[in-house]
């Protein structure tokens, strides 16, 4: 059996293209954490880029910054939330009117930090985001991450979610469907032994 | 493949082929009838299945423009998704997880059991459990119900392992259930291979969906046509006001008109009233067989929501089947808890994507986080409770938005009753002891997602003037028009819809037949 192909686009690392830089475009560079073996075990490489096609380099580090604190996962490493820029800046290159948005609140973020967003303290970020929920950048940023960042085969591997079981050695019915030890099993009655035959 | 020519006035036409259509087509080709099968959405097939969430998701559901309003959280949360509902060849059978269950004696006479209760619409079933008997056994023989006709049960997940041994702790009994899912091959199809993608549509083949089990045995039989992609857009009917055709909108957007000797409604129970909306005429001003003024009133999506928790073992709860695991013993009615009916406790998982979008729509922060990091250690499971018939909850045409042909949209408006509120509760709060009785360290009380059981808006009535059909699901109205899915429901009852909706197409499809020899109709 086949599946139909159907790629997304979060679905694969952040990698710097052999096309030329377009003018006016940012790149996020980053090396995984030396923690996120689960992700190295998947990546090409250490070291991942995320080219961007509209967004400027400091927007595109302010916004995977505030995509931290939105949805915070201490050791998950930078490389996951590029990806979720990297669907935001595709939404910029649709939308300029998106474009605009991101850019300005990115430069808000600046301006509530009192300079640079990035240099703050995650606590202290914590409270200019709690002001920001329900604002245009927090709207966009959220409902792009909470699909892109849990979308994709670093976050499967980062939370332990074993993603496609077709495409990753079929059905658990001998791959730990009921490997469960710290409990007692259920009595037959209740769960008989599954069907192994042909 | 046969094929029937538009003027042909001697089929009968079907609208919507998932567990209600998909089934009377196959009983009514079985029994010679010559059926024409439209089906808005596209074939697919296990092959072409994917394990993924988003990505089948966008295959499989419906999602062409709706809008919602009421007090319900799905109105703010998904104000355009007020159900988890599928367009394609097999419709909703291609998602939904296969627990099938019989409804209780007392759950079709409600209206006599639970008294007055204000605000609520209730009204009793014109039928009863012994008159629907042996027609259940016919569906569950069909489907391949576990524990039914000697089919053995399947086996327990990780899931379930924490599920059964909270159940034990709170006295409760538990077990895998009554699954429309082969335990072990049967009827042509392989067994379960636990890949835990039910929801997705099932790339064995072992759960049973209409698209690979009624409609390619209905197609064996020489009398089916099965018209993909088409989008009925109205009902018609000649100056008697007997319906006589229908008109949709073919793959290539054109116009077409089937002529029919009967015509039946299986779109689901959002879509079934507003067709009847959009069919108004002259004859028929408020809607097409709505003299009784209730098309689209009594929306029912039974009273739902999901509890997971989180332990410091790992669970891998998305491992397996999606949901064999029940517990029954809240599901009798039984007052004293402050509530009339009952609820089921089902297991369930959701994969990482899904846990995001659906855990609490809207959240961020810390608590949401912690919650996802514990994703391997999650276990999970899904209260589905009766829900109140009430006439303000409602599907109705949208003023001003129209879809991609047109027509105005379906506006789908819910508010809980207090009954509801009380029942849900009420679960929410053994659940929760439940998964603490076995070391939870945290539990989550989920909302209820986009609807997945859709019910009620065509009510069974024995009086013509309280509801929409009778207990056969012929309109009172439009003695040749039926309505052939969950929007028959005349109450919810605690249990999952699908295995009555079947039962109800197959004894549907006898009486048609009857009704067809005898040229009644
Ligand atoms: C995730 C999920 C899990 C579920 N699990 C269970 C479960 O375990 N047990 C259970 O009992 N139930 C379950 N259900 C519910 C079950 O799927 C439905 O009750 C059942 O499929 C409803 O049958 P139906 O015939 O009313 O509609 P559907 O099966 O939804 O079929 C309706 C069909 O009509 C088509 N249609 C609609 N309008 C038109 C039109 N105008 N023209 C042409 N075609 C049209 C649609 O495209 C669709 O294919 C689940 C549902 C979901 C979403
Ligand atoms: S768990 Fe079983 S029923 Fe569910 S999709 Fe897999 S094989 Fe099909």
């Amino acid at each position: 059996m086949t599946e139909q192909p159907i790629t997304f686009d979060a679905q694969d690392f952040p990698r710097r293209s052999r096309r030329a830089f377009l003018k006016n475009s940012g790149v996020l560079l980053g090396t995984l954490w030396a923690g996120s073996s689960a992700l190295m075990a998947l990546a090409p490489s250490r070291s991942w880029a995320l080219e961007m096609s509209t967004l400027d380099e400091a927007t595109g580090r302010n916004l995977l910054s505030f995509c931290r604190r939105i949805f915070p996962h201490d050791t998950l490493d930078d490389a996951v939330y590029a990806l979720v820029v990297k669907d935001l800046d595709a939404a910029a290159a649709k939308s300029a009117e998106v474009k605009q948005m991101l850019a300005d609140g990115s430069a808000a973020l600046d301006k509530a930090a009192g300079g640079a967003w990035l240099k703050l303290t995650p606590a202290a970020q914590d409270k200019i985001v709690a002001g920001l929920a329900g604002s245009p950048l927090f709207k966009k940023v959220h409902g792009t991450a909470v699909v892109s960042l849990y979308n994709n085969e670093l976050a499967f591997a980062h939370f332990g979610y074993e993603g496609n079981a077709f495409n990753h050695g079929g059905g658990y019915l001998l791959r730990g469907f009921n490997d469960l030890k710290w409990l007692p099993d259920p009595t037959p009655a209740a769960s008989p032994a599954p069907f192994t035959g042909a | 493949m046969v094929t029937y020519a538009h003027q042909d006035d001697s089929v009968v036409v079907i609208i919507g082929s998932g567990a209600g259509g998909g089934t009377l087509a196959n009983e009514l080709c079985q029994k010679g009838i010559k059926v024409v099968l439209l089906e808005a959405g596209k074939r697919q097939s296990p092959a072409t299945f994917i394990n993924d969430e988003w990505a089948a998701f966008g295959q499989l559901s419906w999602t062409d423009k709706r809008t919602t309003s009421g007090s319900w959280r799905v109105a703010k949360d998904f104000p355009n998704l007020p159900a988890w509902i599928c367009k394609t060849v097999g419709g909703t059978t291609t998602h939904w997880a296969g627990a099938s269950l019989r409804f209780q004696e007392h759950e079709f006479h409600v209206k006599t059991l639970y008294g007055e209760m204000a605000g609520a619409n209730l009204l009793d079933w014109p039928l009863t459990l012994k008159e629907l008997e042996p027609y259940y056994a016919r569906a569950e023989d069909k489907m391949g119900v576990t524990r039914t006709h000697d089919i053995p049960g399947l086996p327990g997940n990780n899931n379930f392992k924490v599920f059964y041994n909270g159940a034990r702790k709170m006295g409760y009994g538990a077990s895998t259930g009554h699954m429309a899912i082969n335990s072990q091959p049967r009827a042509g199809r392989g067994s379960c291979q636990q890949y835990g993608f039910c929801f997705q549509g099932c790339k064995s083949g072992a759960k049973w969906s209409t698209l690979y089990t009624e409609i390619p045995a209905a197609e064996q039989t020489g009398k089916l046509e099965l018209r993909t992609e088409c989008h009925v857009a109205r009902i018609e009917h000649d100056a008697k006001g007997r319906a006589n055709a229908v008109v949709y909108f073919d793959k290539d957007g054109k116009s077409r008109r089937q002529k029919a000797q009967v015509v039946c409604v299986a779109g689901n129970s959002i879509e079934t009233p507003r067709l009847l909306l959009l069919s108004a005429s002259n004859l028929f001003p408020d809607g097409l067989a709505n003299s009784s003024g209730q098309v689209g009133k009594n929306y029912m999506r039974h009273t739902t929501g999901s509890v997971y928790a989180t332990f410091k073992e790992e669970v891998h709860m998305y491992r397996g089947t999606t949901m064999a695991g029940i517990i029954q013993d809240e599901a009798e009615h039984n007052p004293k808890r402050g509530f009339a009916g009952g609820y089921e406790f089902e297991t369930l998982s959701l994969g990482l994507p899904f846990m995001a979008a659906f855990l609490n729509p809207g959240g961020w922060g810390k608590d949401f986080g912690e919650a996802l990091d514990n994703y391997a250690h999650m276990a999970g499971l899904w209260i589905v409770g009766e829900d109140m018939p009430q006439e303000s909850n409602r599907v109705t045409l949208h003023a001003t938005e129209k879809d991609q042909w047109g027509l105005a949209v379906p506006n789908v408006h819910y508010d809980d009753h207090a009954n509801d509120i009380a029942l849900r509760q009420h679960a929410y709060k053994q659940a929760k002891a439940l998964y603490e009785s076995v070391g939870a360290k945290k539990v989550y009380e989920v909302p209820p997602y986009p609807s997945t059981h859709n019910l009620g808006t065509c009510r069974m009535s024995a009086k013509a003037r309280d509801g929409v059909c009778n207990k056969w699901g012929q309109t009172h109205d439009v003695p040749n028009l039926f309505i052939s899915d969950g929007s028959q429901y005349t109450t919810g009852a605690a249990e999952n819809p699908t295995l009555t909706i079947v039962t109800l197409a197959i004894r549907q499809a006898e009486y048609i037949a009857k009704q067809m020899t005898a040229r009644a109709l």
